[in-house]
């Protein structure tokens, strides 16, 4: 299947408002989803016979946020963050990508983590995979069943890869800059 | 032992107990067995048959830190790791010393700017010896490194009340006693 028709067969499963856009000139072209429709949507992607998107190649995050002030006026984005799915289907040999934007912060408010459902229940993959998205980039998956930092050491303050991120003074008795 | 046979006449060999202790250690410096990143690579080389730094004595690495009398820090710490590195520094017993390899253990390295988890130079977390700069350094300089760590270890000085003075690497590859300063 063509990425325009697996986009077609998902809207007419789930509606317009869930299913939020296409890319088609990306050299990946993706599908965004809404962030609370993830969940369903993923388990759809899998088990339908049409799509059976059985591998989940890859689960990253985005950060879109342009801190310098005098660069900030020419950033082509509004600031959000991203979780990007890449996904094969072994059967039918096709990929899709899916997207899912929110906002930076929960409700706007620095240091709530945003919140997306998770899909490590559809692809087992996903659980590591959302475990690092959330030690780097600080993205709550909800319903995840472990969710703890990855690669950072369990007290680790702050996502590393978020773009506003600031270094750490020092680290248990380690001076940092 | 072919160039030591024939030397001597059948006789006693008097020398210092310092120089004698001296040189039975710089010639089993016993490195641990651990590598942090790419510049451990380097350092197997060196260990291994082509630079072979068993020609030092140093090529029994040693898997334990009670066994180890040099630690070489090899790639970059990072601040997980930060807090190992100082517990296998304290459990080696003494003599022990210290080569930081690489641009990492020196400084930070590649990672001064950006890298988040790394600590900006191991002489933070323990006392260092000899640095090794490069990214990696090659086996050479490595070894350049041990034969410094050799020099020091030939300075030591057991006598009662002597003064130990710091050998200086000279650009000649050799290292000398430094100059003493009137002042
Ligand atoms: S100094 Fe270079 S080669 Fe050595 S650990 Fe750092 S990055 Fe790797």
């Amino acid at each position: 299947m063509t990425i325009q028709e697996i986009y077609q067969r998902l809207v007419d499963r789930f509606g317009a408002d869930k299913i939020t856009g296409i890319n088609e000139k990306a050299t990946d072209p993706w599908i965004e989803v809404a962030p609370a429709a993830i969940g369903e949507v993923a388990q759809f992607l899998k088990g339908d016979d049409q799509l059976a998107l059985d591998s989940l190649n890859n689960l990253s995050a985005t950060d879109f946020l342009e801190t310098d002030a005098k660069l900030a006026a020419k950033f082509p984005y509004q600031p959000h963050t991203e979780v990007v799915y890449h996904l094969y289907s072994f059967r039918r040999k096709h990929r899709a990508v899916i997207k899912v934007k929110f906002d930076r912060w929960k409700n706007n408010e620095a240091g709530q983590l945003p919140e997306v459902p998770t899909v490590s229940h559809v692809w087992g993959i996903a659980d590591w995979h959302e475990r690092e998205a959330y030690d780097m980039m600080g993205i709550h998956f909800v319903g995840h069943p472990n969710l703890v930092r990855i690669l950072c050491p369990d007290d680790w303050e702050g996502y590393p890869l978020r773009k506003d991120y600031e270094f750490p003074e020092e680290y248990h008795g380690v001076r940092g800059q | 032992m072919t160039w030591i046979e024939g030397r001597f006449e059948e006789n006693v060999v008097t020398t210092t107990l310092e120089q004698a202790m001296n040189w039975a250690k710089q010639s089993s410096i016993w490195p641990m067995t651990f590598g942090l990143a790419c510049c451990a690579i380097e350092m197997m080389a060196a260990g291994a048959s082509r630079f072979d730094i068993d020609r030092f004595g140093a090529g029994a690495f040693r898997a334990t830190p009670r066994q180890a009398d040099l630690m070489i820090v090899a790639g970059t710490v990072t601040y997980k790791m930060a807090s190992r590195v100082r517990r296998l520094y304290e459990q080696m017993p003494d003599p022990k010393y210290v080569i930081a390899m690489g641009a990492c253990t020196i400084g930070g390295g590649p990672y001064f700017k950006h890298g988040y988890h790394v600590v900006k130079g191991v002489d933070l977390v323990v006392p260092v010896d000899v640095y090794v700069p490069g990214c990696p350094p090659r086996p050479e300089a490595l070894l350049e490194g041990l034969m410094r760590i050799q020099d020091k270890i030939k300075s030591k000085r057991i006598g009662k009340g002597v003064r130990e003075l710091l050998p200086v690497p000279h650009h000649s590859g050799y290292a000398q006693s430094p100059e003493h300063i009137q002042g």
